[in-house]
């Protein structure tokens, strides 16, 4: 699957500065936009209190839990926040632009990609070390968490980011969304959450957080030309 | 008869699981007669207006 | 050489071809359903450790097989219909996921009644259970991307990413899942059925395995047809058909 621009690809320069252009975009809207930012920053934290209150705040239960609940919360939160990736774009047409430009439309979407993760899920990983000590995990606990959410949220930007493309401007797209997004989460989920749980058990988290690592550099090499064309068959 | 029915004694799981399938078969195929039968009905009704009807039916 | 492959990948070319093997691939179906019934039930003797409970394999393990070879096939359609903008592959994919959905699901529900007199539950959080659900959703995902976009060629080729990309992630998901369950050895859920099967009970689901894949072609055969007709109603070649004709007088 080749970006296929016409004129201009294999050109590093062209690469670097699309990325940084979308890039900076992106973040100058975020900041601008930053109550949404705080928005899911809250649900983040409030998905994470309510499983004590729907189960028990007993401390074992909570300490095997934790590394799941913490791990589905950022899903959940990464996910609230994809609509939002392409759609303002394509609302005032800039989208548009985008894909005519001279610069490897991939590389305007990683630079999105990029720019979906600092500001929503590096926030996750800042606040995932606090609602951890909620679960009752310890230090050696938290510090993988941090590790594999570190490895493992922005995977979940590249993925979703398919998602968010292909449905753009279609009936019903957040619920479409996630039935799309989700299943394909799954390993995330479960070496990131895996990760906890084997340090838990004594067995070392270095080939979870390795396969982590593994696909998030599939993913990242991946993921942008899947979205892209995915933006070019939204747009015609 | 009866014996071959009750499948010593787990005649409730595999019935279920052939029945099931029989079932979901039979209702895809009639599912699909029924997609045909609406498709050829949509056709004929926006085919009756379609001019080029004539150039089509002379080849 | 000989064959003409862009003529045939012309939905009014292809449409009376699949017209003409679609009930032979049925028939077939039926006939091999109906041989390897006969030797899953007749032939095929009581399991020593299961009992009779194992004959839920002739049904179970053909349906699993064609949930995860439908998928490849959709995403081979997929990748031809992305590759070479070409129509009736896209409609081919279309066609194949409803009945890959379908043969996910009764694998699904084939394996709890397998379950609950082999392991003692319907539902275990067995690998291959928990990917035949995942895989299932990756399906309904699909079709259901396929029903919010009102264009048909923008879903397409939507779909056609969508198929791709989850294609990727199957071998993908497979993996996180069977290791994610040998993590998590509590429950002791082992198939005993692997060691040393009859060879009567080896043919009879490879029997029947034929006559699921049979059905698959047959089903998705009938449904392009369909989706031909649903697609290029008002076009001269579907007003000049026999069966749109009849019907008008």
């Amino acid at each position: 699957m080749a970006g296929r621009r016409e004129g201009d690809d294999g050109e590093p320069g062209g690469v670097l500065a699309g990325l940084g252009w979308a890039l900076a975009r992106d973040l100058r809207l975020a900041v601008r936009t930053r109550s949404e930012l705080a928005v899911q920053l809250l649900f983040y934290a409030i998905v994470v209190t309510l499983f004590p209150l729907a189960t028990t705040p007993e401390r074992t239960l909570l300490m095997t839990m934790g590394p799941g609940v913490l791990w589905v919360a950022a899903l959940l939160a990464s996910l609230l926040s994809l609509p939002r990736m392409f759609a303002l774009d394509q609302a005032d047409g800039t989208l548009e632009q985008m894909a005519l430009s001279p610069w490897p439309l991939p590389a305007i979407v990683s630079g999105k990609i990029l720019a979906h993760w600092l500001t929503t899920g590096l926030p996750v990983v800042l606040l995932a070390p606090l609602a951890a000590l909620q679960y009752g995990l310890d230090g050696e606990a938290i510090a993988v968490l941090v590790a594999g959410l570190a490895l493992g949220t922005p995977i979940l930007s590249l993925l979703g980011a398919i998602g968010a493309a292909l449905t753009l401007g279609v009936r019903g797209a957040g619920g479409l969304l996630a039935l799309l997004v989700l299943p394909l989460y799954v390993p995330v989920l479960i070496f990131g959450a895996g990760a906890v749980d084997a340090v838990r058990a004594g067995l070392g988290a270095d080939a979870n957080l390795s396969l982590l690592g593994a696909g998030l550099i599939v993913a990242a090499l991946g993921a942008p030309f899947a979205a892209a064309s995915a933006v070019r068959i939204a747009l015609d | 008869m009866g014996e071959f029915l009750s499948m010593g004694g787990y005649g409730w799981y595999v019935w279920m699981s052939y029945g099931a399938c029989a079932v979901a078969i039979a209702a895809e195929f009639v599912a699909l007669r029924a997609r045909r039968r609406r498709a050829l009905d949509d056709a004929q009704a926006s085919g009756v207006d379609a001019e080029p009807l004539r150039a089509g039916a002379a080849r | 050489m000989a064959i003409n492959w862009y003529r045939y990948a012309s939905p009014a070319t292809f449409y009376p071809v699949a017209g003409r093997l679609a009930p032979a691939f049925g028939a077939l179906a039926a006939i091999f359903a109906a041989a390897g019934l006969w030797i899953g039930f007749a032939l095929a003797p009581t399991d020593a450790t299961q009992g009779e409970a194992y004959r839920i394999i002739f049904v179970h393990v053909p349906t699993a097989w064609m949930a995860m070879f439908v998928y490849l096939v959709m995403a081979f359609w997929s990748a031809l219909a992305l590759a070479f903008n070409a129509r009736l592959s896209a409609m081919m994919a279309q066609a194949l996921a409803p009945t890959g959905a379908l043969m996910a699901a009764l694998a699904l529900w084939t394996g709890a009644f397998w379950g609950r007199p082999t392991w003692g539950t319907y539902w275990a959080w067995d690998a291959r259970m928990t990917s035949t659900l995942i895989l299932l959703f990756l399906y309904l995902g699909v079709i259901a991307l396929r029903g919010a976009i009102d264009d048909p060629r923008r879903a397409d080729r939507a779909c056609a990413v969508l198929a791709l990309v989850g294609a990727v992630n199957v071998p993908i998901i497979y993996f996180s899942v069977q290791w994610w369950n040998t993590l998590h050895q509590g429950a002791t859920v082992s198939l005993t059925a692997a060691p040393k099967m009859a060879s009567l009970m080896l043919a009879g689901m490879l029997v029947m395995s034929f006559a699921a894949w049979f059905w698959c072609i047959a089903a998705a055969l009938w449904r392009v047809r369909a989706i031909i007709l649903e697609r290029e109603r008002g076009s001269a070649w579907v007003a000049a058909l026999p069966e749109t004709n009849l019907r008008a007088a």
